[in-house]
């Protein structure tokens, strides 16, 4: 593999493995705004 | 400038490497049964999210301790394999990302919990970083003694998280991990004593000799064991945990008792002391477990 090739392969996987975190993340947030209304949260 | 010059970005696993996972296992173990042996139920989201934060925030200041003593690491054997002092990451980005990690815990668990629990875990990171990691460990043998508290306040920030203030017993399981640092860390540096010397860090066994060290580890041990077992007498636990606590604590203190009452380890590569930093870190778990199983089951 070039070293082009191989930087093009790390970002790849990285990107990756941001996507998935991210994703995560965005349905922890989402079960997490359910369990606080559920539990009568309001703000302010 | 040539594409043979660029450097690789660095894995996702280095930034992995550098929350610390191992030492992150213990503190949301810890973490968890302090959430867990509070008297209020906690809602599972709730609760998986700020032990989630417990984690992130430990992982922001292993990241930082890693940023800032880069150069310390690529002097041990020990530590020189990590992605800073490999050059698989530049320091810049292991700033940015120790910052961002702990910054996102504290906003997270103020969001999940309450004030009490994202202001202990803030106290816990600021603390690692700065009066343990900045301050004492290249300053004094008593960095540990002092740092230990760092590693203590998980159970704090469990309970916190579930109940939204604090108790005795939470405050006597930060205790038992405070008074626990010293033997644990100390049976370590006995057995990588060359590696703290290379590096400069004053280590108890590096400053005051090995003698000194083994005095000290059964000196922490008595209170280590009072701390561990109170709990019972004291009606907050119940008898599970106090049976668990007196035996596991009676083979800690043996173990600390064998290397206390023996003046060198060279003869047999220091195998007493592995054996006791090896059950020092099952103690934790077990004692930990036992609180919870004594408050689910009794």
């Amino acid at each position: 593999m070039t070293p082009d090739q191989q930087r093009l392969a790390a970002q790849r996987r990285n990107a990756r493995a941001l996507a998935l975190v991210l994703g995560v993340l965005v349905i922890l947030i989402f079960a997490l705004a359910i369990a606080k209304i559920g539990l009568g949260w309001s703000h302010g | 400038m040539t594409t043979e010059t660029l450097a690789l970005p660095a894995d996702w696993r280095d930034f992995l490497a550098l929350t610390k996972p191992r030492v992150m296992t213990l503190v949301v173990f810890t973490g968890l049964c302090g959430m867990l042996a509070a008297p209020i139920p906690i809602h599972p989201v709730i609760g998986f999210t700020a032990i989630l934060c417990i984690a992130l925030g430990a992982g922001a200041a292993g990241a930082l301790n890693q940023w800032y003593e880069a150069d310390i690491d690529a002097k041990m054997k020990r530590t020189r394999g990590r992605p800073l002092p490999a050059g698989r990451m530049s320091r810049d980005s292991a700033l940015q990302f120790g910052v961002g990690l702990g910054v996102f815990s504290v906003l997270l668990m103020g969001l999940a919990t309450n004030l009490l629990a994202a202001g202990i875990l803030t106290a816990s990171i600021l603390f690692y970083v700065f009066v343990y990691t900045i301050w004492l460990k290249p300053r004094t043998p008593q960095n540990i003694v002092i740092g230990g508290a760092a590693g203590a306040f998980p159970p704090l920030i469990g309970w916190a998280a579930a109940t939204g203030s604090l108790a005795p017993l939470p405050v006597l399981l930060f205790a038992l991990v405070f008074l626990w640092t010293p033997p644990h860390f100390w049976a370590l540096a006995l057995f990588v004593k060359t590696d703290y010397a290379n590096a400069g860090i004053p280590m108890l066994p590096v400053v005051a000799g090995e003698r000194a060290t083994r005095l000290q580890i059964g000196l922490y041990t008595i209170p280590m064991a009072v701390a561990a077992v109170a709990p019972w007498p004291l009606g907050l636990t119940g008898a599970i945990y106090g049976w668990v606590a007196v035996a596991a604590t009676a083979w800690f203190a043996l173990l600390a008792a064998q290397i206390t009452f023996r003046s060198t380890g060279a003869e047999d590569r220091m195998r007493p002391e592995k054996r006791l930093f090896a059950y020092s870190i099952a103690y934790l778990f077990i004692l930990f477990g036992a609180v919870v199983a004594d408050r689910w089951l009794a």
